[in-house]
């Protein structure tokens, strides 16, 4: 692809479309502080620029296509898939500045909100009404809802509510060549034309650059509880999760660790888990609270029966948000293992869990890496992380090969590449793997009927010719 | 210079968890002036990718407040690399005005006593005789640089020199306590809570001369047999910070000296960021195992005012019936890990209705020398707070550190609120609660 040089000329016409020149950061410090994201490798912007609203940024987008600058949608860059990275140069469309709008409209059942908005103000103020917006990413707290829904972001409570896509109702959206158009609506039913709400949400910023969207919101359950139930045996806490899940009781949240993440959090914040063990599920039910009592005993009885050595039942939400606590802890924990994490998010269907299992297992011997395995059980979202060290070489290679076949395995069991943290620069030579020949050219054509010259996000989610995976670039 | 640091750098996985803890991050809203920016950025001047000018300025607006370690899931010792930097930077040229204000008061002023006494001196004369009434009418501090004259406007009032001296139960010259004048509450024990020597400070001592003789009160009330350390002087940290190690190891050795000469149990501090870098010492004596040793043991005895208060049998407290939040200081929660004591001390006095701060572990903007040399700056991140403390209807703030108290002095001043919000020590709290008063 030739991309045009940001040059003086450009920059000028830059400066009068952007009112606030304190909003346009070209310092060797600034652009290399917008060089990275949650993910692995860097690399450096030309210009990082902080609109405030979408006609700046439909100004933007024309200049740029006009003039064929790569441009990067972010948010706060907590993404694990490389989606924000400017891997070709040019500018860093930086839109946390645009959080000024975050509207619930209780009638409606429906939040209004602009992108730079943290997912967890949203939460926060949907609670205020006894209302939920159910996507709960563990980034919540640093995410922007932009960022949420331009990677279609899950989280544990996707197995019984569902992901973002499942509440966007309606988008405004600035396209690449800059007009501003609007997709959907406030209601909940809308089969007016083609869905390009469902298209943009989850396309990682490479279609339009999302500037307000209308999300769906549900009343806040009136009562939840928690079980932990400790497994010496991993293929038998599979068979507990299938027989749980077939037996009519929907978890809101239902998360495995398997013996390499409790021994971490063991060694992180000793709390006397029994590092022993081979898995440990924790379940979590929500609704009535006399349905909430019964399913979560049922839960725990299926638990027994198949062979877990214990089940505890915390009395409260107190000691409830404890045991939480230990699934939150495994990331940090196993980050304390190596300098580098590779966090995969494999998605197989529920009941290949045990077999996803094995392969991991399978792959962490045959290559000596350092896997750990814990994540959304319930529906099959592994969260395969592999702790290495970027300066070893020969490590990185077995890494490398190892990715590759955690992939295949994914596939091969009827899964997918990535459940949650989207494709990005990680996983686009990995694509056609997946989608086949026809499927990966269907979205090659798709992208290039909204960005002809590929200004948007250039270098993600479709391999190019001779693009070097980034693990493999070393 | 940076290689040190390389290996501390690499443990962040850029996961971005630091940043709503960021007060620069919040108030410029750029990555570059964030936790997670000025690491990487410390990384690539490690890796020789960029000249360590080219991250002054960003290493320059951290206030150091290290709320990013509270924060961080991955345990970066970010207080390592920002010091590694600052020093790394202060070995470049950097603009003639901060390096001389920073010169000028680490070097020349904090180390020595006597000088700081006489500005003390010289602040009061300055504050009684008729020069302030004159000043203020013509408005001559208006004229000066680095908003000199707001400074002067919120600076408490001082003691006349001849009352700046020591309780008479206290000792000086390391030997034991004379028995207080007036029986304490509680009789001193035989094997009583411990013997503490108490470290004044720099600034401490001249601005809140009354916060260290109430100090000394209060642990004498709960039994604690008071010395000060004799020979102690600056805690060193301001330095350290800055990339001045030579004079921070210079200083650090001083009180070692004091401390061990005084022979106490506890060293204890009520400036949340001295009792931050004393346990910190031994850092700077990497490479002199006999010296490292003295810190190391000088680092296991320092304890902040809150935590021996808290431990001890205190006295009956009398009521008051007030609204009250509590500012932490950010080396107190986030480098010493010190969140309950203060709280539980406020709360265990009668009466009072205490209300937790919106985002008490956000740093103020005080930050050392910070709201000087960086005055805008710190003076949007002190209206984070302040915005906060008109709904909450409040009449005391309680800090925990003299920098936070003048900086929450000057917000509340600027907000309007001093006629209705008055900013005390913690110590000054509990000796209105406890009914003791010093002279002043």
């Amino acid at each position: 692809m030739n991309y045009g040089q940001l040059d003086n000329d450009k920059l000028l016409e830059l400066r009068a479309i952007v009112a606030d020149h304190r909003h346009l950061l070209s310092s060797p410090a600034d652009r290399h502080s917008y060089s990275y994201d949650a993910s692995y490798g860097t690399f450096l912007p030309d210009l990082v620029v902080q609109p405030v609203s979408a006609a700046e940024i439909a100004g933007i987008m024309k200049w740029a296509n006009r003039h064929r600058i790569p441009v990067y949608p972010r948010g706060q860059a907590s993404n694990l898939s490389g989606g924000s990275l400017p891997v070709y140069g040019g500018v860093v469309l930086d839109l946390t500045r645009m959080n000024d709008k975050l509207e619930i409209v209780p009638e409606d059942l429906i939040a209004v909100v602009s992108p730079g908005v943290l997912t967890a103000h949203i939460h926060r103020a949907a609670a205020a009404y006894g209302l939920m917006y159910p996507p709960d990413p563990s980034s919540a707290a640093i995410s922007t809802i932009g960022g949420n829904l331009a990677e279609n972001s899950g989280g544990p409570r996707g197995l019984k509510y569902g992901v973002t896509k499942d509440y966007v109702i309606g988008l405004e959206i600035v396209t690449p060549q800059g007009e501003i158009v609007r997709t959907g609506g406030r209601t909940v039913k809308n089969v007016t034309g083609y869905d390009l709400t469902r298209l943009i949400v989850g396309s990682e910023g490479t279609l339009g650059i999302i500037t307000e969207a209308t999300l769906r919101l549900i009343p806040k359950p009136p009562a939840a509880a928690t079980l932990m139930a400790v497994f010496d045996d991993l293929v038998h806490a599979g068979q507990a999760i299938t027989r749980i899940l077939t037996s009519g009781i929907l978890p809101s949240k239902l998360e495995i660790m398997d013996q390499e993440s409790i021994r971490a959090v063991e060694s992180y914040r000793p709390g006397g888990l029994p590092v022993d063990a081979e898995a440990i599920l924790l379940i979590e039910v929500d609704g009535h609270p006399a349905a909430v009592a019964d399913e979560i005993r049922q839960a725990g009885e299926f638990c027994r029966r198949y062979g877990a050595r214990s089940v505890h039942i915390p009395e409260d939400a107190a000691a409830a948000e404890k045991y939480w606590q230990i699934r939150k802890y495994v990331s940090p924990a196993i980050a304390r293992i190596k300098p580098t994490k590779i966090s995969e998010d494999a998605t197989v269907p529920r009941s290949q869990i045990p077999a996803m299992f094995a392969k991991l297992k399978a792959i962490r011997e045959k290559y000596r890496i350092h896997l750990v395995v814990f994540g959304h059980a319930g529906d099959g979202n592994l969260h395969p992380n592999i702790l290495c060290d970027e300066r070893d070489a020969d490590e990185m290679k077995r890494v490398a090969a190892a990715v590759r076949e955690i992939f295949a395995a994914a596939v091969e069991l009827g899964g997918t590449l990535s459940g949650e943290h989207g494709i990005g620069l990680m996983k686009a030579p990995f694509m056609e793997m997946e989608l086949g020949e026809a499927g990966l050219d269907l979205m090659r054509r798709i992208k290039a009927a909204w960005d002809p010259n590929h200004i948007l996000n250039p270098g993600k989610i479709f391999p190019e010719p001779g693009q070097k995976w980034v693990l493999e670039r070393a | 210079m940076l290689q040190a640091v390389r290996e501390k750098t690499a443990a962040c996985v850029q996961c971005g968890y630091c940043l709503p803890s960021c007060p620069t991050y919040r108030v410029t809203g750029q990555e570059t002036h964030s936790p997670r920016g000025r690491i990487h950025l410390v990384k690539m001047a490690a890796e020789g990718r960029l000249p360590t000018a080219a991250i002054a300025d960003p290493l320059d607006l951290c206030l150091a407040c290290r709320a990013c370690e509270t924060a961080c899931p991955s345990g970066v010792e970010y207080g390592q690399i920002h010091a590694a930097a600052r020093r790394a930077i202060a070995a470049a040229p950097e603009p003639p005005l901060a390096r001389g204000v920073r010169r000028l008061i680490f070097r020349s002023i904090l180390p020595y006593p006597r000088r700081l006494s006489l500005i003390a001196n010289g602040l009061w004369a300055y504050q009684k005789s008729g020069i302030r009434r004159l000043v203020r009418r013509w408005k001559l501090l208006d004229k000066l640089p680095g908003q000199l004259g707001q400074w002067e406007q919120i600076l408490p009032d001082l003691p006349a020199p001849h009352r700046r001296r020591l309780p008479d139960h206290v000792s000086d010259k390391g030997g034991r306590k004379t028995p207080r004048p007036s029986a304490p509450a509680e009789p001193a024990m035989p094997d009583g809570p411990g013997k503490v020597g108490l470290f004044h400070g720099c600034i401490m001592e001249v601005l809140y001369h009354r916060v260290n003789r109430l100090s000394m009160e209060l642990l004498a009330r709960c039994g604690y047999e008071v010395h000060l350390l004799a020979g102690q002087t600056c805690c060193g940290a301001l330095h350290a910070h800055n990339g001045d190690d030579d004079l921070a190891v210079r200083l650090a050795k001083r009180n070692i000296e004091a401390a061990e000469r005084a022979g106490v149990d506890w060293i204890v501090g009520n400036a949340g960021g001295c009792g931050a870098h004393m346990p910190e010492s031994p850092a700077l004596f990497a490479g002199d195992p006999a010296w490292q040793a003295r810190a190391q043991a000088f680092a296991d005895k320092v304890r902040d005012i809150s935590q021996l208060l808290w431990e001890a049998k205190r006295p009956q407290a009398k009521t008051l019936p007030v609204a009250v939040t509590y500012q932490p200081s950010c080396h107190l929660a986030h480098v010493q890990k010190v969140t309950d004591a203060p709280r539980k001390l406020i709360q265990s006095i009668p009466g009072i209705r205490y209300r937790e701060i919106p985002h008490p572990e956000l740093c103020c903007g005080s930050a050392g020398v910070y709201n000087l040399l960086h005055f805008d700056t710190a003076m949007q991140i002190v209206a984070l707070k302040t915005a906060n403390l008109r709904d909450m209807q409040v009449s005391y703030v309680v800090t925990s550190n003299p920098g936070c108290q003048l900086q929450m002095q000057m917000g509340i001043r600027r907000e309007g609120l001093s006629s209705s919000i008055r900013v005390v020590h913690l110590v000054e709290l509990l000796a209105e609660a406890w009914g003791i008063d010093v002279p002043s």
